[in-house]
């Protein structure tokens, strides 16, 4: 699917063109992170690193916060308090310009892959680069072509969005997201809604284009079995709080309830089945007397 | 490819727009029949001018030699001062007459030049001495006519 | 009834300062705007797309509106104008109702429902399918790229728009009055010619046809940006831009008018 050796080639040498990569070891890093939607804390506290080179994964069940820490480092929400630093930068300092060039260096395959809907394929893979580079036409078509290729859409590259299926769609998505070689990239949910095929294609592509670009992903997702295949770290993220972390081994091995129950998908555990609420027999008898 | 036809239709588009601008300034409006060529300066005084408006015509037997350009009070002995822009091709003697008219009973005042027999021309800047101001039952029923045609517009300016 | 009472104020209350944060809110967006509007002219494509999807496409129902207008003109000012036995004054009457007024209103109108909407709806939609968000975080300014061009396609397409409606509603005024009853054609375009007077009638309607024009593209374009992120959010959004800008288009209209034709 993807021959990593040559595309390497040509990926490091335009990224050299664009932007000069820093030299920090660990490209993300929060400390203590805290962030809420007015009175209401959505994160207590985030405490995670991303390594240069890694796919790390952010998992926990829904509305714990993931995608607004996605959003934290994207820059499209600022924090209460805490670190955060994305390629040795703090992001909450930025202003505008700042954070346009540092997410030059980062980019973002959203929950449904986002596309352009009134450009076709191949326009929508072009659009990073007609935007932020003076490259002729040609060489822009042969770009294009080598990112779709990398995620197997050669053929598709004159179609619309809407010809497309759910999983052909996140991997033009895939192919936009790599095309300005960035350093940093972000999931958010790559896995949401995806057929079994898909899902393992999407998930190889995720980690061979990690490596071969030579950058770092965060995965955000609550796919557990896709995910412990093809990531390097774990955090698990809920009620705000990272309460576990690990390699995927470790987490297959963890005797942590929480994680038991999460990664074997058990319906009652530390996470009730039951929404906290007055008792049962409460709630059924007292609606009488009322 | 889908480039060059929508290029193509928004150069059609802006074309027939403008060609539209064109012909309610031409056909529709006055601007084309408004070009003087090197016009000159008269000048006449009138003790009513009813409801001449500025850029009404100025015409000699009916046809158009000028047009009005400007309306003002004369603050010394209180009459209307008009002064207008004449079509250089077209001289009038001394003694020539100046009376604000109507066209039809719709229609809009202008003011007539009657030559006289006087040898000698007007100078460009000069003033015609000889008018006859609008009479009032025609302002009155200029002012009818004008507001239920232009709902209170006349008596502007 | 204390209680509904007072819920009643808080409500208009809670409205009131919603709306004026809107106002406050929609003030700001049209400021960064115009500053950001330097790529829809740099880039110039971006701009001349937009101009095809609000002007090129709105074409059809502007001339078909305009000459249908002219026609019913010309019949109502014949029965009118045959009482006072001036049909000669039908032109006038015809070609500065449509210059002045009817030509930008309703061209306006007709615009705000036709391209407006679709404005709106485009902007909402690629708000609530993320697309804006992938632009942001691609680092393309989203208000650049996307709200810009859609902005300066429709100020720069209302006026011509508002011309070719009053075009075809003079032409309409003369099929129905010279072609189809008869009037004098030589008195119907020389009373027009005598009376529509280029810098106080047409230019101040090509005015009003800009001023329009701004007010549209700007309600379209906000509310797009400021729609809910959902299907209702978006259907929504697209029903208050047909609502505001018509009472906007209205309301201006009439300070235009006191404006331009008492002073």
């Amino acid at each position: 699917m993807l021959k990593s050796a040559s595309n390497q080639v040509v990926f490091a040498g335009i990224r050299k063109i664009l932007n000069t990569p820093s030299n920090v070891s660990s490209l993300v890093d929060l400390r203590d992170l805290r962030f809420g939607y007015g009175a209401t804390d959505v994160l207590h506290g985030v405490t995670l690193n991303v390594p240069r080179g890694k796919v790390v994964a952010i998992m926990g069940g829904s509305g714990c916060g993931k995608t607004t820490l996605m959003r934290l480092i994207g820059g499209q929400l600022k924090p209460k308090s805490g670190l955060l630093k994305v390629c040795g930068e703090s992001v909450p300092e930025l202003d505008r310009t700042g954070l346009y060039a540092l997410r030059r260096r980062m980019s973002m395959l959203f929950q449904f892959g986002a596309l352009f809907t009134d450009m076709s394929v191949f326009d929508n893979v072009a659009f990073p680069m007609r935007e932020h580079t003076e490259l002729p036409e040609v060489i822009i078509r042969d770009l294009v072509l080598m990112k779709l290729h990398a995620v197997g859409l050669r053929g598709s590259a004159q179609l619309m969005p809407s010809e497309l299926s759910g999983g052909m769609a996140r991997r033009v998505a895939l192919a936009r997201a790599i095309a300005l070689d960035p350093e940093l990239m972000l999931f958010d949910e790559p896995f949401a809604g995806l057929d079994p095929i898909s899902l393992g294609v999407i998930g190889q592509l995720i980690r061979k284009l990690n490596d071969a670009l030579g950058a770092s992903s965060i995965v955000v997702t609550h796919d557990v079995q896709e995910s412990l295949k093809i990531v390097d770290y774990i955090y698990f993220l809920s009620e705000g709080k990272v309460v576990a972390e690990g390699t995927p081994d470790e987490i297959r091995a963890s005797r942590d309830p929480w994680v038991h129950q999460f990664v074997w998908g058990e319906t009652d555990g530390p996470v009730p089945f039951q929404v906290p609420a007055n008792p049962y027999e409460e709630a059924l008898l007292g609606a009488q007397g009322a | 490819m889908r480039r060059t036809t929508i290029d193509i239709w928004v150069g059609i588009f802006v074309v027939i727009g403008v060609l539209a601008l064109l012909f309610l300034s031409l056909r529709v409006g006055n601007l084309g029949s408004s070009k003087l060529q090197s016009p000159y300066v008269l000048q006449a005084r009138f003790d009513n001018i009813g409801g001449l408006k500025v850029r009404a015509p100025i015409k000699s037997a009916g046809v158009v030699v000028g047009r009005i350009d400007s309306i003002a009070l004369d603050s010394q002995n209180y009459q209307a001062l008009v002064t207008m822009k004449m079509d250089d091709r077209y001289r009038f003697p001394k003694d020539t007459f100046a009376t604000i008219n109507t066209s039809g009973l719709l229609g809009e005042q202008y003011i007539g030049l009657e030559p006289g027999g006087d040898p000698e021309n007007i100078e460009p800047g000069g003033v015609i001495k000889k008018t006859q101001s609008a009479v009032v039952l025609e302002k009155l029923i200029s002012q009818f006519m004008f507001s239920a045609a232009e709902k209170g517009n006349a008596g502007d300016k | 009834m204390l209680d509904g009472l007072l819920s009643f104020f808080s409500f208009i209350g809670s409205r009131t300062i919603s709306a004026v944060w809107r106002l406050g809110f929609a003030a700001r967006f049209f400021g960064m705007l115009i500053l950001l509007s330097g790529s829809s002219f740099r880039r110039i494509n971006l701009t001349l797309r937009e101009i095809y999807f609000s002007g090129v496409m709105s074409l059809i129902i502007i001339l078909v509106s305009g000459l249908f207008v002219g026609m019913v003109l010309g019949l109502q000012g014949y029965d009118t104008l045959a009482r006072y036995g001036s049909e000669e004054a039908l032109g006038v009457l015809v070609a500065l109702s449509l210059v002045r007024e009817l030509g930008p209103v309703v061209a306006g109108l007709l615009f705000a429902s036709r391209a407006g909407s679709a404005i709106t709806a485009e902007i909402g939609l690629m708000k609530a399918t993320e697309q804006l968000d992938a632009m942001d975080m691609m680092a393309v300014n989203p208000i650049a790229r996307v709200v810009a061009p859609r902005f300066w396609g429709g100020v720069i397409s209302m006026p011509l728009l508002a011309a070719l409606f009053s075009a075809m509603g003079v032409l309409g005024g003369y099929l129905v009055g010279v072609v189809m009853i008869g009037t004098d054609s030589g008195s119907f375009w020389g009373q027009m010619q005598a009376s529509v007077d280029f810098q106080r009638d047409i230019l101040n309607g090509v005015i009003k046809s800009m001023v329009f024009g701004i007010a549209v593209s700007w309600v379209a374009v906000f509310e797009g940006y400021d729609s809910d992120a959902t299907a209702e959010g978006v259907s929504r959004a697209t029903t208050r831009t047909v609502v505001t800008s018509s009472l906007a288009i209205l309301g201006l209209d009439f300070i235009l008018t006191s404006l331009m034709f008492r002073g």
